[in-house]
């Protein structure tokens, strides 16, 4: 872990850390503004296997395969492309009692100027508790640690999904950066 | 990569039995390669043709066996992995073709069961008894060795080949619509416990 204190190592650092520590090597991602700056490290370090894809639920597949066989994935994800889900993670990584990890960068609250994203920001935390899906949602730099950790260890100990939120208040907030 | 035809086009490619490819294709494998069968008629068939350890068999998600395999082939660089999946559900993420074919898994193959229909669900058309070339599309991502199979004799020849050489593959069977060999179990958990144990993951 970064010796920084946490106010000054920046949230994707502390994540591309956590996702090493607890063995995560595979990163399947649609792109994200947001999420940006944790795709290019984690592109440029040679730990990761990083497979953009066309759509989200092909992350959740690629989980899946990888997990049966052995490896660890995460889906890197904004708000909308969650909302092409529920199918996917109720019928096949719900059903198969799959520990996909899943980060949101959570678009549509606090200030985003898109209606559209407006809109279907309100169907991501009440889709999750519908689908029974651990979520937290993850705003201050000293807690991304803790959260990231432990519900990744949790996701693979019960062998169940988990979503990691990443609010504006921890990715675009001017008292972090 | 250039896109290329096909010299066996989807006209010209005998409509052969999805039980009887499936039985030909596991008949070939010797060894302990992963097949994963899609929704449907498609992992009924696989199922109908014996239930090896190293088969696992998707019950919902419409559309993503392929990318289901490409999971399975990047854990597992030195087994090979076949999957089965319908024209009905290939259509779904034609995109998925395209993300495998930049990840290019040397040990992936994906074999198109194409009666043109979603048997299934009453018979209705799909976009490849109209117009669709999926094997084109294949081709067309950006996976070079996407083929029609003449008969089952080049069926069997090209899965010999796929068993040998780097892939990624795409096999296209034209199939015909006699119904499934069998039906599989409906218990998820059972089904992903038993192909992990099969693959070595599990116990």
């Amino acid at each position: 872990m970064a010796t920084e204190s946490p106010a000054k190592t920046p949230w994707y650092d502390t994540v591309l850390a956590v996702l090493k520590a607890n063995q995560v090597e595979i990163v399947a991602y649609v792109p994200d503004k947001v999420l940006a700056p944790l795709i290019a490290r984690l592109h440029a370090d040679p730990y990761f296997t990083m497979i953009p894809v066309a759509r989200e639920e092909e992350g959740l597949g690629i989980a899946t395969g990888a997990w049966m066989g052995g490896k660890r994935t995460i889906i890197l994800m904004q708000t909308s492309g969650f909302a092409t889900l529920p199918n996917v993670l109720a019928s096949l990584v719900i059903a198969c009692q799959i520990p996909a990890i899943l980060m949101i960068s959570e678009r549509g609250t606090m200030g985003d100027h898109q209606l559209a994203q407006a809109i279907v920001c309100r169907t991501l935390v009440p889709t999750l508790q519908t689908l029974g899906v651990e979520h937290h949602r993850i705003t201050r730099p000293d807690e991304t640690e803790f959260i990231c950790d432990r519900t990744i260890q949790q996701a693979y100990k019960t062998q169940a999904p988990a979503a990691l939120i990443l609010s504006p208040l921890l990715t675009n907030n001017p008292a972090w950066k | 990569m250039a896109s290329r035809q096909s010299p066996v086009t989807r006209d010209i490619a005998k409509v052969m039995n999805r039980a009887d490819i499936t039985r030909r294709l596991v008949a070939r494998l010797e060894n302990e390669e992963a097949v994963v069968g899609g929704i449907g008629h498609t992992n009924f068939d696989l199922w109908a043709s014996g239930q090896r350890p190293q088969n696992f068999y998707m019950l919902g998600s419409m559309g993503l066996a392929p990318s289901i395999a490409l999971g399975v082939a990047i854990a597992q660089p030195q087994r090979r992995v076949f999957c089965l999946e319908g024209d009905g559900s290939m259509i779904m993420h034609l995109g998925s073709l395209g993300t495998i074919a930049m990840v290019a898994p040397r040990n992936l193959a994906i074999v198109l069961l194409d009666n043109g229909i979603y048997q299934i669900t009453g018979g209705q058309k799909t976009h490849t008894s109209h117009c669709t070339d999926l094997v084109g599309i294949a081709a067309a991502s950006g996976i070079a060795r996407a083929e029609w199979a003449r008969d089952e004799a080049h069926f069997e020849a090209w899965v010999d080949r796929a068993l040998a050489e780097d892939g990624p593959w795409l096999i296209g069977v034209r199939t015909d619509n006699a119904p499934p060999a069998g039906v599989t179990d409906r218990d998820p958990v059972r089904i992903r416990e038993r192909f992990m144990v099969g693959l070595g993951v599990r116990k």
